[in-house]
């Protein structure tokens, strides 16, 4: 069985990190601290020789997530590419909890990297979009949340994925047939003691809540769709999330040798911080907390140069003397999440970091970097329409979901 | 026929060639074989089997911690950026007569291989031993150059060294030729694509490689003709198939043109350019296009009327 010693979400006190699917805070109003949870978790470091390695194998220079560190705890990565060195391909299967209509550049990134990934193994993808949690959890109607799926799915369309080799599923339209048999199989080796144990359920719960997580689980598994994998149950399956998602998976991992199916591998994320920075991860209640893929150039000019935490001096005097706290400051690490040259982002750090760039000239860099990803996004998005949607979502074959 | 490993090892002893072997268990990656052969016993190598676009192919044996970049090769082999990528599985089994894994120098002993170019780390001059799979992954051996260009020379071929890390921004033009085309091979070789498989199928069990005795060694013209006509078709079909084929064929022809058309030193660079800072805006442009085709075509299925009886 996965290892992790504090299965107990640590809900109440502000003394420990909290990390669990619907909710993440730093210790005491700090940073997040990675480490702690990749040992909490018991999840691997996602070290230079694992990004050679991918670099190798794909021919190509490796996403900027992965050079940055952005991708940077995995399980079992090494043994999906070990796989497919031996020719063994592997499905990628991510998703999106639908709660709002409006996405911001942090749910964009688990897309772009799984897009990323999509291209240089060729391999298929399913992406599941979980309208019941939120129908559940944030308490919408399921028509709401039906539609806000849909709505979601365009944005994740226009992120650049393939049709031929893309999957698009609502839990509310799929779930039933070989994936309810899964769930079943799933939700039986599940003590309600031990999804309490994980998930932080209580007495108070209404029991949907209880019986969710097997539909999140059994996408892991081929079997669950055998219209694209008929016959290949051994298929691995490679899943890129935020690291806020590892009950599920850890909860999956523990399943599955026992029904016979190989443990998912992950590769998980940091979070995208909040404009302001206060610790955690950007929130979808906040408008300035982020930059939604509808800010035009000027609202995202506004707000980087309104919201965004600096980390430079308060007098320009001062900067020069000492440099910029590289540590806090925000543009700078937005950068480092989307700027693709990574010498213009050593050039920047370093001219920052020692007094000679002020604030000024970095969320100026910024804001372009923001506003090319955001046309280019919105130039894509306008290009969904609904038949699209109804392709992407349709229970099809994917002949050629390999090449 | 492929050469199997003793005929290679009984071939080196007749040339009496010095050589050390290590027996373990199957290994696929330079990680694997380091546990079991200590580095004491020669340097590991690298071995990467590659493909150009008119069907030739090369092989290129680099110590492990030797930077191959597989763009910087292609320009200086005059192929343009993006000229190689690795070659498919089919033409390790029917060119080197070897399964994954396994790439080798030695494979050039195979007729089969005899249009193959080997390309070799100049810095293993530097070492007195060095390591590679005799034909088969579940034995290392260790040799000095000497061992290993002697070996050549008794098959007929001209070992090549080659400083793989030198000229990191090869910039090709009329005056500056690029350097390594000389060892681009004369003859194109065609490997007959296999249809699709599916994942369970890919995993290349060992024994079905070695079995493979069929004589793919001289392609004659009339065998072949029909072979080069499923090639081009296949590889025709990938183009408008996958996005990011088409946006590189795109790319080719406008670099073509630019470089034919306009003079200057700096053209080349601007196209390398244009190149770089264009493919992933004109991909996700093509996996647009692609979409909607798709999407259309889709729902018209959808509308489709039954044939009228």
């Amino acid at each position: 069985m996965e290892v992790d010693k504090k299965e107990e979400i640590a809900s109440e006190s502000s003394e420990e990190q909290v990390v669990n699917p619907w909710e993440v805070s730093a210790k005491d109003g700090g940073k997040i601290d990675y480490d702690k949870l990749i040992d909490q978790f018991g999840c691997q470091r996602l070290d230079e020789s694992l990004i050679d390695r991918v670099e190798r194998l794909t021919s190509r220079q490796p996403h900027v997530f992965l050079r940055r560190g952005v991708f940077f705890a995995h399980r079992d990565f090494d043994l999906v590419l070990d796989a497919y060195e031996r020719g063994d391909k592997f499905y990628l299967y991510t998703g999106r909890g639908p709660s709002s209509e409006a996405l911001h550049l942090g749910h964009l990134i688990p897309f772009m990297f799984t897009k990323y990934l999509q291209e240089a193994f060729k391999v298929p993808l399913v992406i599941q979009l979980t309208d019941d949690e939120k129908c559940m959890w944030k308490n919408l109607s399921v028509e709401e949340s039906q539609r806000l799926a849909r709505e979601n799915a365009k944005d994740i369309i226009a992120c650049g994925f393939d049709v031929t080799k893309t999957f698009i599923f609502s839990d509310f339209d799929y779930v039933g047939g070989a994936f309810y048999k899964n769930m079943v199989k799933v939700a039986k080796c599940v003590t309600l003691n031990k999804a309490m144990g994980i998930f932080g359920f209580s007495g108070e719960d209404h029991i949907g809540k209880l019986s969710f997580p097997p539909v999140q689980a059994v996408p892991s598994f081929p079997s669950s769709f055998p219209h694209l994998f008929p016959g290949k149950d051994k298929l691995r399956c490679l899943i890129p999330c935020a690291i806020d998602q590892d009950p599920y998976f850890r909860m999956t991992r523990d399943v599955a040798p026992r029904l016979g199916y190989s443990k998912p591998a992950l590769i998980e994320s940091t979070f995208f911080p909040a404009l302001q920075a206060k610790n955690g991860k950007m929130s979808a209640s906040d408008p300035n907390s982020a930059i939604y893929v509808t800010d035009t150039a000027k609202d995202i000019k506004n707000k980087i140069n309104r919201y965004a935490f600096s980390g430079g001096q308060d007098s320009i005097e001062k900067h020069r003397e000492i440099g910029a706290n590289l540590e806090v400051d925000i543009p700078v690490k937005y950068l480092s999440f989307f700027l693709e040259d990574d010498a213009e982002l050593e050039h920047i750090k370093k001219e920052y970091g020692e007094g000679r760039m002020l604030t000024g000239e970095v969320k100026k860099r910024l804001t372009e970097v923001l506003t090319e990803m955001v046309e280019r996004h919105r130039m894509a998005r306008a290009a969904v329409t609904d038949e699209m949607v109804d392709a992407f979502m349709a229970v099809r074959p994917l002949p050629n979901m390999f090449e | 026929m492929g050469f199997s490993k003793d005929q290679l090892l009984s071939q080196l002893q007749e040339l009496e060639i010095d050589y050390s072997k290590y027996e373990h268990p199957p290994v696929l990656t330079v990680e694997e074989q380091a546990k079991y052969v200590s580095s004491s016993e020669g340097a590991l190598s690298k071995n990467l089997f590659f493909k150009d676009k008119k069907h030739r192919y090369y092989i290129i044996s680099a110590m492990v911690d030797t930077k191959v970049d597989i763009k910087v090769l292609s320009q200086r082999l005059g192929l343009g950026k993006g000229g190689i990528r690795m070659a498919p599985e089919e033409a390790l089994a029917e060119l080197l007569q070897v399964s994954l894994g396994c790439v080798t120098p030695f494979a050039v002993v195979n007729e089969s291989a005899r249009d193959v170019s080997l390309l070799l780390d100049q810095k293993f001059k530097n070492q007195t031993r060095f390591i590679f799979h005799p034909l088969s992954n579940d034995v290392s051996i260790s040799l000095s150059t000497s061992g290993l260009d002697k070996f050549l020379q008794s098959i007929g071929r001209d070992p090549v060294y080659v400083d793989l890390e030198a000229n990191a921004n090869p910039v090709v033009g009329k005056d500056q030729p690029p350097d390594l085309a000389v060892y681009v091979p004369s003859n194109s070789v065609v490997v007959p694509e296999l249809p699709n498989k599916t994942p369970s199928a890919q995993a290349p069990p060992k024994n079905v490689s070695a079995e493979k005795t069929k004589p793919v060694a001289s392609p004659k013209p009339s065998k072949s003709t029909g072979n080069v006509k499923s090639v081009v078709q296949n590889s025709g079909l990938s183009v408008f198939k996958n996005p990011d084929k088409f946006v590189e064929e795109i790319l080719d022809k406008t670099s073509a043109l630019l470089l034919s058309e306009v003079k200057g030193e700096n053209v080349e660079a601007l196209a390398e350019t244009l190149r770089k800072r264009l493919t992933s805006e004109f991909t996700h442009l093509a996996v647009m296009y692609k979409n909607i085709a798709y999407s259309e075509g889709f729902y018209a299925g959808t509308q489709c009327q039954p044939k009228r009886q």
